[in-house]
């Protein structure tokens, strides 16, 4: 945007000079060559490219696509909308045109169900609601501290297209309603729809009609701007045509021998660029070729600024003070940033608060808990004392008889040793005393009897042996 | 924290938040279609129609220069516009004695060419760097530049605003280098370090009468690497580029003819039956629009006829976004700055 942003920062020239010791007028005595600095705007214009807005309302059926298309000689949507909308909506598509070196966003804003509904009261609402978001947008985006203006895709509706129905009577009301409401937000062109179903003399009758009821009811529609001289006298011609009564076709019909846009019916042919059948190459001159700057700067420059100006004072700010001293914005801004810093401060703290009580109760929970658990730990650990002494016992035991075991063994083991002793001496005397010693016989008995005594004894070591041997692996 | 106080506090805090505003149901954000267009519409009038607006309303431009005195600052403004716009024909004296610190001084005049109406407000700074003791002096300068960012950001913020906002914004700086043909001076470098992120500075070498071809090529190599290595960049800066055309376009003036070595004159001769702007001496006249004496033309083409609006737009976009954005991010807010305009003060008290 910054193309009018530019122009627009320039002060009217022979008016604020008083601030300069002198704002006199020079000749200048050769060619300094700052006249292309018009060229070099539009240039760089050129390089960003533009934007249009345009929004279309009307009934279902009055031939809002139809015309756009027509307009821009291409077709831009298809879908046909039906009769059975619950409420009005809005439906937005961008399109990028391209013509020579002219690159145009073109924003087509359709109204959908627009006077179906059996109740129109709020029928303008989402319209109304719509032109203020775009605004709202371009607020926020012109508020914020790190802004991108000349980059931002301005959705800002420019022009707005009132279709009126061809009734050959005058407004309905729902049209009024309509207009009043939106004629301080935008540009309104009301053009009669479908204008082939009037007569030219009842066209004239309607047009006036239509002009003296707007006026009568105070509704600012657009006019096209006169104080530029080389413009002036064809605008103000048109102020004298509107409502510009429009035909729409896409079709093409031969006239004659050249190919024209044309509505073919069986009484003859209506040719849509043809200035005494309709007004449409009227309207396309004036949308598009002559007034298109003109629009969106009456949209930037009063219709925006008053939305600005409201949304503003609705949240406060002023620009004089109780005293009527002038209060900057900023001062302001300040008050406001303190009271909300204030509130937020408050917020916190109560919601420190809320936390630590929900902290505190929790942690009661976890305590309580924990001492249960606590106390589980406790008597298991008691059982489990218990069991370690009972075994402990029974270790003892088992230790007690072991002890008593190898006593025993020991002590059959020094018998087994002495009988051992003396069985060899019993051999011997065998062989070489067997005559002299009569003995021999009660000894040799002696010995049996021993050995079996040994044979039981071993068999009670071994056992205890064994159970030794599993108590140390249960020790173990 | 619980799945219960969490649900509770996100209750409490919903109390406390008002509700948003119910958005329109409306797509927002619309799909961009091309289309191909059949026969002719008549879009590229807007052309037109934008260029007969912005001769209407008229241009403005502020150019500031900066510069020792005696460096003939005075001289070139008056060639670059081809008229007496400087302060000596505005009543200064020449013989007053030099300000004991650094002024402001603005003056606007009202220039038509063309059908094109500018204003032209040329802001002079006698007393900088004429000092025994230097330090600081881009201070005052500083401070005006930042004034003038502060005037616009006023009237921009206000509820009821002007339709067209006054701009006084400095859109360039033109400092001059003193012609020694060894180096930059520490003056200069500071000076251009602390402005090059405010204003748009273009360095131009003073007087370049005195050097001959090989010295001022030379000098012109040095002071470029000299401003490379100190990390100052002067316009047209190299990160605001925005495409290749513009980069491979703006090198070449970057790498080679900056600073403009120039030379001011606003009295006529006569050369081979026409009449130039330049300056007699016993071994010939030096023409100050001929590219082989001087680079006064590529100066003027610069800063005139291709970037004029050029300098606006960066001056508008990028210093003063920057300026805006730091001043709403200080605390939060503004706290109201007395403007104490310095222009038009009497040098003698």
């Amino acid at each position: 945007w910054l193309p009018t942003t530019a122009c627009l920062s320039v002060i009217g020239l022979f008016r604020d000079c008083r601030k300069d010791e002198s704002c006199r007028s020079l000749s200048l005595t050769g060619h300094v060559g700052f006249d292309s600095s018009p060229d070099q705007l539009v240039n760089k214009s050129i390089n960003q490219g533009f934007c249009f807005n345009i929004l279309c309302i009307g009934e279902t059926g009055i031939g809002k696509s139809t015309l756009i298309d027509t307009l821009f000689n291409t077709h831009f949507d298809d879908r046909v909308a039906n009769h059975f909308q619950p409420n009005v909506r809005l439906k937005a598509q961008t399109y990028d045109l391209h013509e020579s070196n002219v690159r145009l966003k073109l924003t087509i804003v359709n109204t959908v169900g627009f006077g179906d509904q059996i109740n129109k009261e709020d029928s303008y609402q989402p319209i109304v609601d719509y032109i203020d978001a775009q605004f709202e947008a371009y607020l926020q985006e012109e508020l914020k501290i790190k802004r991108s203006l000349y980059s931002y895709h301005d959705t800002r509706i420019h022009v707005c297209l009132y279709f009126i129905s061809p009734t050959g009577h005058s407004l309905k009301t729902l049209d009024l309603l309509t207009m009043k409401n939106l004629d301080s937000k935008v540009n309104i062109i009301p053009v009669i729809g479908k204008a082939d179903t009037i007569s030219k003399t009842e066209l004239q009758k309607f047009k006036i009609k239509l002009m003296s009821e707007l006026v009568s009811n105070g509704v600012q529609i657009y006019q096209f701007p006169t104080d530029d001289e080389t413009i002036s006298k064809i605008n103000a011609t048109m102020n004298g045509h509107l409502p510009f009564a429009v035909v729409g076709s896409l079709e093409e019909v031969k006239v004659g021998n050249k190919m024209v846009k044309a509505r073919q019916y069986p009484w003859g042919i209506v040719q849509v660029e043809n200035e005494h059948h309709c007004d449409f190459v009227k309207l396309r001159e004036m949308l598009i070729c002559t007034n298109m700057e003109d629009l969106r700067e009456q949209t930037h420059t009063r219709h925006y600024e008053l939305y600005r100006r409201c949304k503003l004072e609705e949240m406060g700010f002023r620009d004089t003070g109780p005293e009527n001293k002038p209060v900057s914005v900023q001062e302001t801004y300040e008050a406001k940033r303190h009271e909300f810093f204030g509130e937020l401060q408050r917020k916190e703290e109560e919601m420190r608060q809320t936390f630590v009580q929900r902290v505190k109760e929790k942690e009661a929970i976890l305590k309580e808990a924990e001492r249960d658990l606590q106390a589980k730990f406790e008597h298991l650990k008691r059982l489990h004392q218990e069991e370690r002494m009972k075994l402990e016992e029974k270790r003892k035991l088992l230790e007690d008889e072991m002890i008593v075991f190898s006593k025993r063994k020991a002590a059959t083991e020094l018998l087994q040793a002495q009988a051992f002793a003396s069985t060899p001496t019993v051999s011997l005397k065998k062989d070489k005393d067997r005559k002299k010693d009569p003995g021999f016989r009660l000894e040799i008995l002696c010995f049996d009897v021993k050995n079996q005594e040994t044979d039981q004894e071993q068999r009670e070591r071994e056992k205890l042996e064994r159970e030794r041997f599993t108590h140390r692996e249960f020790q173990k | 924290m619980s799945k219960a106080s969490k649900a509770e506090t996100d209750a409490a805090m919903s109390d406390l938040v008002p509700e948003p505003r119910q958005k329109p149901v409306v797509p927002m954000k619309p799909v961009s279609i091309n289309s191909n267009l059949l026969g002719y519409i008549g879009i590229d009038t807007i052309i037109e129609q934008m260029r007969k607006k912005t001769m209407k309303t008229g241009f403005d431009f502020n150019i500031m220069v900066v510069g020792q005195s005696g460096l003939g600052k005075s001289t070139l403004v008056n060639t670059l516009f081809k008229s007496q716009v400087s302060r000596k024909s505005s009543g200064w004296n020449r013989e007053e004695k030099i300000p004991k610190t650094v002024e402001i001084k603005a003056i606007g005049h009202v220039i038509e060419e063309g059908g094109v109406k500018m204003k032209l407000t040329v802001i002079d700074t006698p007393g900088f760097g004429d000092q025994i003791n230097n330090e600081n002096c881009w201070e005052p300068i500083e401070k005006y530049i930042n004034e003038q960012y502060e005037k616009f950001l006023k009237e921009e913020v206000n509820i009821a605003r002007k339709k067209r906002i006054p701009d006084t914004r400095v859109h360039c700086c033109l400092y001059f280098i003193s012609p020694t043909g060894h180096s930059l001076r520490p003056l200069d470098l500071e000076f251009m370090k602390h402005l090059s992120k405010v204003v748009n500075i273009i360095p131009v070498i003073a007087k370049a009468d005195t050097m001959t071809l090989e010295e001022k090529i030379e000098f012109k190599q040095r002071v470029r690497k000299e401003l490379e290595v100190n990390g100052i960049e002067f316009y047209p800066q190299k990160e605001f580029d925005e495409d290749l055309e513009d980069k491979t376009e703006n090198d070449k003036i970057r790498q080679e003819s900056m600073p403009f070595a120039v030379v001011g004159s606003d009295k006529e001769y006569q050369v081979n039956g026409k009449r130039v702007l330049g300056r007699k001496t016993p071994w010939g006249i030096i023409e100050v629009e001929n590219l082989n004496h001087c680079e006064f033309a590529l100066l003027r083409d610069f800063v005139i006829r291709t970037h004029l609006q050029d300098l606006k737009e960066v001056t508008h976009n990028i210093h003063y976004e920057t300026y805006r954005a730091k001043r709403l991010n200080d605390n939060g807010g503004l706290p109201p700055m007395t403007v104490e305009t310095e222009e038009n003060h009497e040098s003698n008290p």
